[in-house]
């Protein structure tokens, strides 16, 4: 339960980072808090859009969704079984693969970093690391 | 069990605290008076001045007309603003033989300058200029350590009895950008290097900056004027 618990809250956290980039998108907070000035790089760059969409948008509907499985995950009828944590895992995977191409397009294509997608990468890789743990602990090898 | 349901409890404590802080914060942000910039050397159209020349006070058939160039963000115009200016005003001024001419000389290095300029001219919108000009030199020592002056001129508008409406759209779209430029291309072509320049009837000001050294200098120009 710990893991699910712990992915509940981080993609709680992710949400919020997503919401407050997805805010400044929108024009509705002003400038980021963001000492390198690298965040505003990589909004207004031409790549915090995919197919039409804010990258910020995909983080919040993204972590909005972690957000309810996890918490489903932890109900009495869903808490013992197996297949929660790998569509949780499964998702979070996504999360993670297409964080390392946002990562390649601040380091190569825009050189700029965003502080506040560095923590979404960690958040996205900390909800994928105990989802794997959570399929590990109800293995069948184990659960013999 | 009853383990498990204190585990879920401390779960749902710590969730509730995360969800109310992140809300909180958002909320926070989405409430706030946003930041504001003002471009600097913007070009200068027509329509931005309008035959705008500065701020003026007091009677237009003084004899003596002095401009001031000064930087709300430079001490020693705060010093002046605060110090003699209020016996200036009430001796030459206030009396009709002094006609008082502020135009803007935001310094590059005075990172809020250009904004308290452009808070004094959205309050000068609604009759509130010299209440606001006032205010932001009184508060010099506190906004220009700061590291966001714009919600503080904006504390001092609604002082000022400014409607905040009115005023957020004036600093959102930086309406007297140009007109601010304007101010400072005129002391530039003036031969303005520094604050506060003074101009006694178009004549670039050597003196000293006291109530007396002006009442004398007013008194001299009004002297010749009259013959």
């Amino acid at each position: 339960m710990i893991y699910r618990m712990t992915a509940a809250l981080l993609s709680l956290t992710g949400l919020f980072i997503s919401a407050y980039l997805y805010l400044y998108k929108l024009g509705k907070i002003g400038s980021l808090a963001c000492g390198t000035g690298g965040c505003e790089t990589v909004q207004l760059s031409p790549w915090s859009r995919v197919a039409g969409v804010d990258v910020a948008l995909i983080g919040v509907l993204g972590y909005a969704g972690l957000l309810f499985w996890s918490l489903a995950a932890l109900q009495p009828g869903l808490a013992g079984q197996r297949w929660p944590a790998a569509l949780l895992a499964g998702l979070a995977g996504i999360g993670v693969l297409f964080t390392g191409y946002l990562t390649y397009l601040e380091l190569f294509i825009i050189h700029a970093i965003c502080r506040w997608c560095v923590a979404s990468g960690f958040v996205v890789l900390g909800i994928f690391a105990v989802a794997l743990l959570d399929l590990r602990r109800l293995s069948p090898a184990r659960s013999v | 069990m009853a383990a498990t349901q204190a585990g879920m409890k401390r779960f749902y404590t710590l969730f509730a605290v995360i969800a109310v802080a992140g809300l909180g914060v958002l909320v926070y942000l989405l409430t706030r008076p946003a930041t504001v910039s003002i471009p600097a050397n913007v070009t200068v159209q027509a329509s931005d001045t309008s035959g705008f020349k500065g701020y003026v006070k007091g009677s237009s058939t003084a004899p003596v007309e002095i401009t001031e160039y000064a930087d709300y963000q430079c001490p020693f115009c705060q010093t002046f603003a605060t110090l003699q200016m209020p016996t200036i005003e009430e001796r030459l001024i206030n009396t009709g033989r002094l006609r008082w001419r502020y135009r803007d000389f935001p310094l590059s290095q005075h990172s809020f300058a250009r904004v308290a300029a452009h808070s004094a001219a959205c309050a000068d919108e609604q009759g509130k200029y010299w209440d606001q000009h006032r205010r932001i030199y009184e508060g010099q020592s506190e906004w220009a350590s700061s590291r966001n002056a714009a919600p503080i001129f904006r504390t001092y508008a609604r002082a000022a009895g400014v409607d905040l409406g009115r005023y957020d759209a004036c600093m959102q779209a930086g309406k007297y950008a140009g007109r601010i430029q304007a101010d400072q291309n005129s002391g530039l072509a003036a031969g303005v290097s520094s604050t506060p320049t003074l101009m006694a009837n178009g004549r670039l000001y050597q003196g000293r900056f006291d109530s007396d050294a002006i009442t004398k200098l007013v008194d001299s120009l009004a002297r010749h004027s009259t013959r």
